[in-house]
């Protein structure tokens, strides 16, 4: 029989929705804008019999940081830049600082974070938890290689300062350990130095999957940035055609007025990006594509002008970094084009030897079912050392799903078929934007002993089981208990 | 606290598929039983209370399947325990989306008698047991802005009859203080549905003479979560009964005092 829990009052009550809205979960909501306030939620936390989970932006597309009737703290109001040293580009921030208030802090100093998210609304420690990649995982590879020290404050109240020489195996497990471990409260960064608030890029077509693919190794000498977006209604002759950029900084010397492109004012976006439409109806409009059809419509709009306007050769021209990386967030409220049902994303990573069929049979298996993904962005990544790695030296393909109220078991059916091609083609999962892992197939990517070494290490940074999340609920928890 | 029973079910939610959470009060028999079962059909994790526990111990047992059911021996006139009973359920539950408050009894009552003990035991369970359950899901609800209310009340509480002054009290109190939540919780996302059953094949049936239109519990529960899912704020069940009352509603006293309904 369990024990009642001593009560916690109701009044922090909220429902905590996954950032694709398809999902989420009611829990005890706290601010704290101190470490002090930090330790008291904790506290109440445990003489409350609730487990803990951590929220930094929000922008996880599933369950990473939803923790169903317990406590969740959003960590966005530890939001200080409390060091920043514009000689060496090392700076020291709280976790709720966002990727955007970190480029704005920076720039003029001509500097920029060396690895960010398609959105500039996430949290440092949100990136440092999932280790997330940018466009240039092939060469920077994720966001944790450029983190030289964190100050992690765990399930007994203490702090613990970890770099790759102290606390090393704690370090190389709380970064991408999805809020597992502890609670980052400070993390310092090396940032890298930029002569120009611009970027070049070329943009060209690719008329099929594989020579999409061949595109990524054949330009990454001297490219800084590479990302391809795959038309995913093409068949035929035209099956994975797509859309390629790639970027590089520019040298020393090459910007006529650095100062002028490292300014603020500089990197802002015109209000209305389409001409006529002001940005922030955006989403509206975009509604009326946001179906099977209209996305046809798009997906091949794109393509066909990617391809007038750059052809098979490639076209270059100068691009503020701000305006390359997050163009998303200039348009407000894009993803409510997708309805009330959200969206979803399945993200997965293979190895450079089974990519190409992995992602020719994932396509064709959303063609088949008619449930196309609306967006198909393929990147390239290197393998990196932390604990809960998911990027081999291969690619990474991330496909969105529109949700309706009708559509989620034949997209759960669908997940599970895709499931069995991951693990057929040695395929690895992103914890940042999965919804519908299940445990075995969980095992089955990550490998038995690396799950084991993950539940290893909870129980000895954290043997209560203090922290958690649905995404722990749903993933891990039935294999800690087997 | 009492000993919990449940079907032993533990699959975890996942984001594609929620299983949503309620509480069914008075589940032990008829139609709150026929709710329990229901709604673990239709996917819901469910959290069943009543005195009795054989019989939630039968029902527990009967139900198999995918989704979680937990059952707390409860007497809802124990107003004090109620607050912990139901942070107990939610929290067991993971959650909490819809309440469905069915307990109710309906003691039989001679032409001369005036029994006050029967009359407190009927305003104790049918209407106090309903404020001290639903005041709680309401103000979880509000919080949370989403969720689902469920009062079963009585075509009895439509008019005052001859037959158990306390009964039709009770339901008709029952039906104005679910319009008040449900007024209150407009804005808050949350809907509030009045049932008034007719006659449903219950125990609360035995011994009741000229019943007609009568349907299964199993049917009832259909029916009530159905009203339900199309956001209906009162739903008579089964449907005819809401024209038998639309007219029974403007009988004069003077009439419906000599009439045998
Ligand atoms: C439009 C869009 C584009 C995206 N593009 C990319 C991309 O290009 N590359 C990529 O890798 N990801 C991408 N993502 C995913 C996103 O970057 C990750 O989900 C990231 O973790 C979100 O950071 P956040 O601050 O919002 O954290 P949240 O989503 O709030 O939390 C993420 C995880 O971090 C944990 N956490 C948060 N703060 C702390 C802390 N202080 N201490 C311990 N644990 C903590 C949480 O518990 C949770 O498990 C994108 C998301 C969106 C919405
Ligand atoms: N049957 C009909 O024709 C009809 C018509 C109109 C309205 N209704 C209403 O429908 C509801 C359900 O009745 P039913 O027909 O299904 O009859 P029922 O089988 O007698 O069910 C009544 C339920 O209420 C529970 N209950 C009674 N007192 C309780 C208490 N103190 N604490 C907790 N639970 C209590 C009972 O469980 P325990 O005894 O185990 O506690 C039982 O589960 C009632 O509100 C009734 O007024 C029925």
């Amino acid at each position: 029989m369990p024990t009642l829990k001593p009560e916690l009052p109701d009044d922090h009550l909220e429902y905590v929705e996954a950032w694709g809205r398809a999902s989420g979960s009611v829990a005890h909501v706290f601010r704290p804008s101190t470490i002090d306030e930090l330790k008291k939620n904790f506290k109440l936390a445990q003489e409350t019999g609730r487990t803990i989970g951590f929220r930094g932006g929000g922008n996880s597309y599933g369950d990473a940081f939803g923790n169903r009737e317990n406590m969740v703290l959003d960590l966005s109001r530890l939001n200080r830049i409390t060091d920043w040293n514009p000689e060496t580009g090392i700076i020291k921030v709280e976790p709720g600082v966002t990727v955007e208030q970190l480029w704005r802090y920076v720039l003029a100093d001509g500097w920029w974070p060396p690895v960010v998210t398609g959105t500039a609304k996430t949290t440092v420690g949100g990136c440092a938890a999932m280790n997330t990649h940018g466009k240039n995982g092939f060469v920077m590879g994720t966001f944790g290689d450029h983190i030289t020290e964190f100050e992690m404050l765990m399930a007994n109240g203490r702090k613990k300062v970890c770099n790759r020489e102290k606390n090393s195996e704690l370090f190389h497990a709380a970064i991408g350990g999805f809020g597992m471990f502890g609670c980052f409260t400070s993390l310092t960064m090396q940032l890298k130095k930029i002569y120009s608030g611009h970027l070049e890029v070329e943009g060209c077509s690719r008329p099929n999957l594989a020579s999409a693919m061949s595109w990524f190794d054949e330009n990454r000498d001297g490219a800084d940035y590479l990302v391809g977006w795959l038309d995913s209604t093409a068949k035929g002759s035209g099956f994975g055609r797509g859309e390629m950029h790639k970027a590089r900084y520019l040298q020393p010397g090459e910007d006529p007025a650095p100062a002028r492109t490292l300014s603020l004012q500089a990197q802002a976006i015109p209000d209305s990006i389409m001409g006529i439409i002001p940005k922030s109806s955006m989403w509206f409009y975009m509604g009326f594509f946001f179906n099977n059809f209209g996305m046809k419509m798009v997906n091949t709009g794109k393509y066909v002008a990617a391809r007038m306007l750059t052809g098979e050769k490639g076209k270059k021209y100068q691009q503020p970094h701000a305006a390359y990386h997050f163009l998303l967030d200039y348009v407000p409220g894009w993803k409510w084009g997708y309805g009330r049902g959200g969206l979803i994303q399945y993200q997965t990573f293979f190895p450079k030897k089974t990519a190409e069929d992995a992602f020719a049979a994932l396509l064709k298996l959303n063609q088949e079912r008619r449930m196309p993904n609306y967006l198909t962005v393929v990147k390239r990544h290197k393998p990196s050392d932390f604990l809960v790695s998911y990027s081999p030296d291969g690619y990474s393909m991330a496909m969105d799903f529109r949700i309706t109220r009708h559509n989620r078991e034949a997209v759960s059916r669908m997940a599970r078929a895709m499931d069995e091609i991951v693990v057929k083609h040695h395929g690895q999962f992103y914890f940042a934007k999965d919804s519908t892992l299940r445990p075995d197939i969980a095992q089955q990517t990550m490998g038995t002993e690396k799950v084991a070494e993950v539940i290893r290490l909870k129980k000895k940074y954290d043997s209560k089981f203090f922290f958690q999340t649905d995404l722990w609920n749903r993933v891990f928890a039935p294999l800690a208990k087997k | 606290m009492t000993n919990i029973q449940t079907n032993g079910v533990t699959q975890s939610v996942r984001p594609l598929e929620p299983q949503p959470a309620a509480i069914v009060v008075g589940a032990s028999s008829g139609i709150g039983a026929a709710l329990v079962k229901e709604l673990a059909k239709r996917g819901y994790r469910v959290g069943a209370l009543a005195r009795r526990e054989d019989k939630l111990d039968e029902l527990v047992a009967g139900i198999k399947g995918q989704t979680l059911v937990k059952a707390i021996p409860h007497d809802v006139t124990d107003y004090e325990a109620i607050p912990d009973v139901f942070s107990q359920l939610v929290d067991e539950l993971g959650g909490l989306d819809l309440i469905i408050y069915a307990a109710g009894v309906m003691p039989n009552v001679g032409p001369e008698e005036y029994d006050f003990e029967k009359d407190r035991q009927q305003v104790e369970i049918n209407l106090l047991g309903a404020m001290g359950w639903l005041n709680l899901a309401a103000r979880r609800f509000q919080i949370t802005k989403s969720g689902t209310i469920i009062g079963i009340g009585s075509v009895a509480g439509d008019r005052g009859r001859k037959g158990n002054p306390a009964y039709h009290t009770t339901k008709g109190a029952l039906a104005t203080y679910l319009e008040s939540l449900r007024n209150r919780l407009a804005d808050s996302n949350v809907q509030v549905t009045t049932i008034k059953p007719g006659f449903i094949d219950t125990a609360m049936l035995d011994g009741v003479e000229g019943t007609f239109w009568v349907i299964s519990p199993e049917r009832a529960a259909e029916l009530i979560l159905n009203a339900a899912e199309k956001k209906r704020q009162i739903a008579y069940v089964p449907f005819q009964w809401r024209f038998v009352m639309l007219i029974i509603k403007y009988i004069p006293s003077f009439i419906f005092r000599k009439l045998s309904v």
